[in-house]
């Protein structure tokens, strides 16, 4: 079943048309890996699901309804959660605080979810109290993915998870999103290679703003001649 | 001894009335990154409506309530249609709100005359207590109560609850917030009218202080409030507070042993802290740099 239908976006971002047309789907219960070279349009595919790049042209539905006219508060309150490349973590808030934003119910669901985000993430409980500002890259990621997670969201989107963390960090976050494919729908965008094809099932790659290639994900990890045209992995 | 701490109480009574004007007016900057020259004009109305219906009924309780009211009605009209168009455009900001300030300055000639108005304080805010040699002028201790306790609430508000959080964390990422599911505009609209309702009632408090009232006290005061936004740190309330305590104490003690350069001494103030912190006492540094 579709949950988010992309179908040939376009988004200016000041005079630049940056996409010309990106279309992918994300099937309920999948990880759907974005990927591509740098600047291809990957980041701004996200930014505009979430309202944050509005589009000029194209459709966006969410369970069947657009969502593309939405402002973004309403976007994330229909159920779809945001990692953003730069974390987006409140660096004068502790982990407490910026989760307490975060959280739109106190109930007992949410109040589980939490107890299980700080199984998977120790290292939160244990900078509870500190400013996000405070915490090494790998916990501000941490923080970032738990923020997102904590309100049931149905789709995570999730921008570069790995970018400028040590490989060690990388699997522990890897592990945790594979955790959490169990519980939700996850959009991922990926420059690691080697992580994408781990956790994804469907691919899309973007070029130059457009959709130009997709399927499975085995199928892509065998395809040497597809990965070194648009991913540049020999 | 007891000139010193008359002063002292003085300048802590004035300080006090600065920072409920500066308050709203860091919190408007650091959140919505718009430069309010109106501001001002939002104590000026919040005196003037406060003062004209304590004088009519006599209840100094319901005068502070309508100058709250005329803060915060006038601050939501401001924001609709003056603020909002602007945006992002600091330029236009200064512009439009420094425009807003003079209108609504004349405006407030316009229905209750240009003459000064006078204003005193109630009667059971009037008079004095004595301690030792020291005279400890009430109204002057209501004022610092009132900032106190505001102050006190304002960090309650900013660091213990989740609107609070939310206003901090709009200071550092708009976009974010507005992706954690929460509608930012009407953020900035509570922090708005917080900020207006708190000028407003600076404004009736000015009126008793200092016996009468006059239109041009909104530039006067707003210009004194940009002051301390800037010395504390923009963004910053707990910078607001301690900067209008210094602006209202060196103020006291400047008028009584130096006056030639009273009105030089915040300025002075600015420039020497400004050039050792250029972000401001409690400001972040990232805000010099811009």
């Amino acid at each position: 079943m579709t949950l988010l239908k992309v179908d040939a976006i376009e988004t200016y971002l000041g005079q630049y048309h940056i996409l010309q047309g990106v279309s992918f789907e994300a099937k309920k219960g999948e990880v759907t890996v974005l990927l591509g070279r740098n600047g291809a349009g990957k980041t701004t595919t996200l930014r505009s699901v979430m309202g944050l790049a509005p589009i000029s042209d194209g459709v966006i539905t969410y369970n069947n309804k657009p969502i593309h006219k939405l402002p973004t508060y309403k976007i994330s309150n229909k159920g779809i959660g945001f990692v953003p490349e730069d974390q987006g973590i409140f660096n004068d808030l502790t982990v407490e605080e910026n989760m307490k934003v975060a959280m739109k119910k106190k109930d007992d669901v949410t109040m589980e979810r939490l107890e299980w985000i700080l199984k998977l993430f120790p290292d939160l409980k244990t900078f509870w109290h500190k400013k996000g500002g405070y915490l090494s890259g790998g916990q501000k990621q941490m923080l970032s993915i738990a923020r997102s997670y904590i309100n049931s969201n149905d789709l995570l989107l999730i921008d570069e998870p790995s970018k400028g963390l040590a490989p060690i960090i990388v699997e522990k976050v890897m592990r945790s999103i594979q955790e959490m494919k169990e519980k939700t729908t996850v959009i991922l965008v990926e420059q690691n290679f080697m992580m994408a094809s781990m956790i994804g099932d469907r691919f899309y790659i973007i070029d130059d703003g457009k959709t130009v290639h997709s399927g499975d994900m085995k199928e892509l990890k065998e395809d040497e001649q597809l990965k070194k045209q648009y991913l540049g992995i020999a | 001894m007891d000139v010193i701490l008359g002063i002292l109480i003085n300048g802590l009574a004035t300080g006090m009335l600065i920072f409920l004007l500066a308050a709203g007016l860091t919190l408007i900057f650091g959140l919505m990154d718009v430069l309010n020259f109106a501001h001002g004009a939002l104590f000026l109305w919040g005196a003037y409506a406060g003062i004209w219906l304590y004088g009519q009924t006599e209840s100094f309780i319901l005068g502070i309530l309508a100058a709250i009211a005329a803060g915060a009605i006038i601050g939501a009209l401001l924001e609709k249609f003056i603020i909002t168009p602007v945006y992002g455009n600091h330029v236009r900001q200064i512009l439009i709100t420094l425009g807003a300030m003079l209108v609504l300055g004349e405006l407030v000639k316009v229905v209750w005359g240009p003459n000064l108005i006078q204003a005193q304080p109630p009667e059971w805010l009037k008079g004095s207590w004595e301690f030792g040699g020291l005279i400890l002028i009430k109204y002057r201790l209501f004022i610092i109560a009132v900032g106190t306790v505001v102050f006190a609430g304002l960090l309650f508000l900013l660091n213990k609850t989740r609107l609070g959080m939310t206003v901090r964390a709009g200071v550092m990422n708009k976009e974010m917030v507005e992706a954690l599911g929460i509608n930012i505009k009407r953020v900035f609209l509570f922090v708005f009218l917080l900020g207006a309702a708190m000028a407003g009632l600076s404004g009736i408090l000015l009126g008793p202080y200092s016996g009468v009232l006059y239109a041009e006290i909104g530039l006067e005061y707003g210009i004194l409030a940009f002051i301390v936004v800037i010395i504390g740190g923009m963004g910053s309330v707990t910078g607001s507070a301690i900067a209008a305590i210094l602006v209202g104490v060196l103020g006291a003690f400047a008028a009584y042993y130096v006056p030639d350069i009273a009105m030089a001494v915040n300025m002075l103030l600015m420039l020497i802290i400004l050039i050792f912190r250029p972000q401001g006492l409690l400001g972040m540094k990232e805000a010099a740099k811009q």
